[in-house]
């Protein structure tokens, strides 16, 4: 099992570096430049810029310097915040978003499986087309709307009541600052796991071996939660690794509207201002994560489901 | 006359046979689509929808990119100077704006699919009809592909060559198509020992032909469920687009940017957010149901 694995983090590699590359030669392809800004930087700066960032040498050496510095853990200097490295930069916003993405997985799974498992027993009730119909709404409302809302519901409107919050900025990560990003965030993950594990939770109930479970006397909560409930959480753990990828688009959002230091809203703020090394940066970064995660789907995988050998 | 008779009993007997004519797949998942009542409304809502947002802004009395020039501010609905929904903020009518923001999210969302159906279909029907290193090699890639973020790459193409009508949809096509592949690819695997697979090659019928004529056309079925799903996730992803500020350019519009700018003006004036939200949310709602109804209705095993 472990060699399994082993090879699995080892064509990660490749895939990491096939990311890098067509990052690298997107970027350096497309029109426009990081230094054409609102107003035209006169040609000798301009000639000077390009020398002291090295844009003037062979593409393919470009590229294997920016590979080798990658290598020992240098993202390069980041073309607009004059004063920082990709690296510091990464560092900075690295923790934040980490830890405002697993809070709200944490919150999303802690919600929407109950939600989902009581929607299945109650297949076909009000509560189960309360469940369904709330769960889609929180798919199709885009978080940047959800957002908005819950900043004015709760920093304008409940302003001078106990229930506002702050909406907007970091404060260094006080509880009262993440309480309303973590909730955006949260919330279409609440949506998505309730959908799923409903629907694979009927699925399980339909099961043969349910049926035999209830057959032989065991009681009621014993079939669903040690007989049903194992089969239904695997396509929800099937989906942590897409939402990893989920996470980070919607830590885009949310660290720009909320104006939260993460990698998202370096991100945006990179794309926008063509600073390319960051845009790369925060690219291979994220990658980096999705790799991890599917690896670690695929091992709670291999704990709930017998009929995965790992070879 | 006796001519006339043999018609008439050939006509009796096709009669006949009508009667106990067996029903296809498709018109037997047309019926059980229409019996589910909550994708059948759906179909109606969406067809009203899309007509509307096709049609109607050609009938207002006001053009979508028109400003009143005598109400350059958000005004409530007016119906005396046809401002049926009222307007936005710098007195543009909002119902023409939001049709016409319908109209390209809504070609968006089919396109970018289109796209991805192509890549897809053609991507898991070769793969999963030719096997061994084919296989291998395409659906590696398609495994590698799936373990980046490509809304990365969505984003970094828009940024780099500008906004771009055709670029947006090609570039969500390009990343949507992957899931369709590994679905197509495994009913494939399943389909390509059946008989009527092997009296086509019998018979002569070289690859192509056999994975365009009688591949492809069984697959349809699953691949439509998927469609009616992903449209939907399409018209999320340009909403998200337009939330960076990379969505189509003013003064055409999308439902997403409509979105993004009445959400910045929420406090002021509600109506600029709820308006398209409504459209946009009852919208996907019935792609949603109308998916889910077809698959179903689709469905062999739930016969």
């Amino acid at each position: 099992m472990w060699s399994y694995f082993a090879r699995r983090l080892l064509i990660g590699v490749p895939t990491l570096f096939a990311v890098v590359l067509f990052c690298f030669f997107l970027m350096r392809l497309a029109p426009g430049g990081p230094f054409d800004g609102e107003a035209p930087v006169p040609p000798e700066v301009l000639a000077n810029l390009r020398a002291r960032y090295h844009l003037d040498d062979p593409l393919w050496q470009q590229f294997f310097s920016y590979l080798g510095n990658l290598l020992r853990g240098d993202f390069g200097p980041s073309f607009k915040y004059k004063d920082f490295t990709v690296t510091e930069l990464i560092a900075q916003g690295l923790p934040v978003s980490i830890e405002n993405g697993l809070s709200a997985l944490f919150i999303a799974i802690l919600i929407g499986l109950p939600l989902g498992i009581t929607a299945a027993l109650s297949q076909n009730t009000a509560r189960d087309y309360a469940v369904s119909g709330l769960s889609m709404i929180g798919i199709v409302i885009p978080t940047f709307v959800t957002g908005q809302i819950l900043i004015l519901a709760f920093g304008v409107w409940l302003r001078c009541t106990p229930f506002q919050l702050p909406a907007g900025g970091w404060n260094d990560g006080a509880f009262a600052n993440r309480i309303l990003p973590v909730t955006v965030l949260a919330l279409p993950f609440i949506a998505y796991i309730a959908r799923i594990s409903r629907a694979s939770m009927i699925e399980a109930l339909r099961a043969n071996f349910v049926r035999t479970a209830r057959a032989k006397g065991l009681p009621y909560r014993t079939v669903i939660l040690r007989h049903a409930l194992k089969t239904a959480l695997m396509p929800v753990v099937t989906f942590l690794g897409p939402a990893t990828a989920f996470i980070l688009t919607g830590s885009m959002v949310v660290e720009t509207i909320f104006q939260i230091p993460g990698i998202g809203r370096y991100f945006v703020q990179g794309a926008l201002n063509r600073d390319y090394t960051l845009v790369m940066g925060v690219t291979i970064v994220g990658a980096a994560f999705v790799i991890i995660a599917n690896i670690i789907v695929d091992m709670i995988y291999g704990v709930l489901d017998p009929k995965v050998r790992y070879e | 006359m006796s001519s006339l008779n043999l018609t008439s009993t050939h006509a009796g007997a096709l009669e006949a046979a009508a009667e106990v004519e067996g029903r296809s797949l498709w018109q037997d998942a047309w019926r059980r689509l229409r019996s589910n009542r909550a994708a059948y409304v759906s179909m109606i809502i969406l067809a009203i929808v899309a007509l509307a947002c096709v049609a109607l802004p050609y009938a207002l009395p006001w053009a979508y990119d028109a400003i009143d020039w005598d109400h350059v501010e958000a005004m409530p609905p007016n119906f005396e100077l046809g401002h049926y929904l009222g307007t936005d903020s710098v007195g543009r009518d909002l119902l023409a704006r939001t049709l016409v923001g319908g109209r390209i999210s809504l070609m968006v969302g089919v396109l970018a699919t289109l796209v991805a159906l192509l890549i897809g279909v053609t991507v898991g029907a070769v793969a999963g009809y030719l096997g061994g290193r084919v296989d291998q090699l395409l659906m590696r890639f398609v495994d590698l592909l799936y373990s980046v973020p490509l809304t990365f790459f969505v984003i970094i193409l828009m940024v780099m060559f500008g906004r771009n009508f055709i670029l947006m949809f090609l570039a969500i096509g390009a990343v949507e198509w992957l899931t369709m592949a590994r679905i197509v690819r495994g009913q494939t695997l399943s389909l390509k020992n059946k008989e009527f697979i092997e009296a086509a090659r019998a018979s002569g019928g070289s690859t192509f032909s056999i994975i365009a004529r009688h591949i492809v056309p069984n697959v349809l079925g699953v691949v439509i469920v998927y469609v009616t799903l992903t449209i939907p996730q399409v018209i999320l992803l340009e909403s998200f687009l337009s939330f960076l500020g990379l969505g189509v350019q003013e003064p055409l519009t999308s439902w997403g940017v409509l979105l993004n700018e009445g959400a910045a003006e929420l406090e002021a004036n509600p109506r600029t957010l709820i308006v398209p939200a409504v459209f946009m949310t009852v919208t996907l709602f019935c792609f949603n149901f109308i998916g889910d109804g077809l698959r179903d209705a689709l469905d062999p095993k739930d016969r």
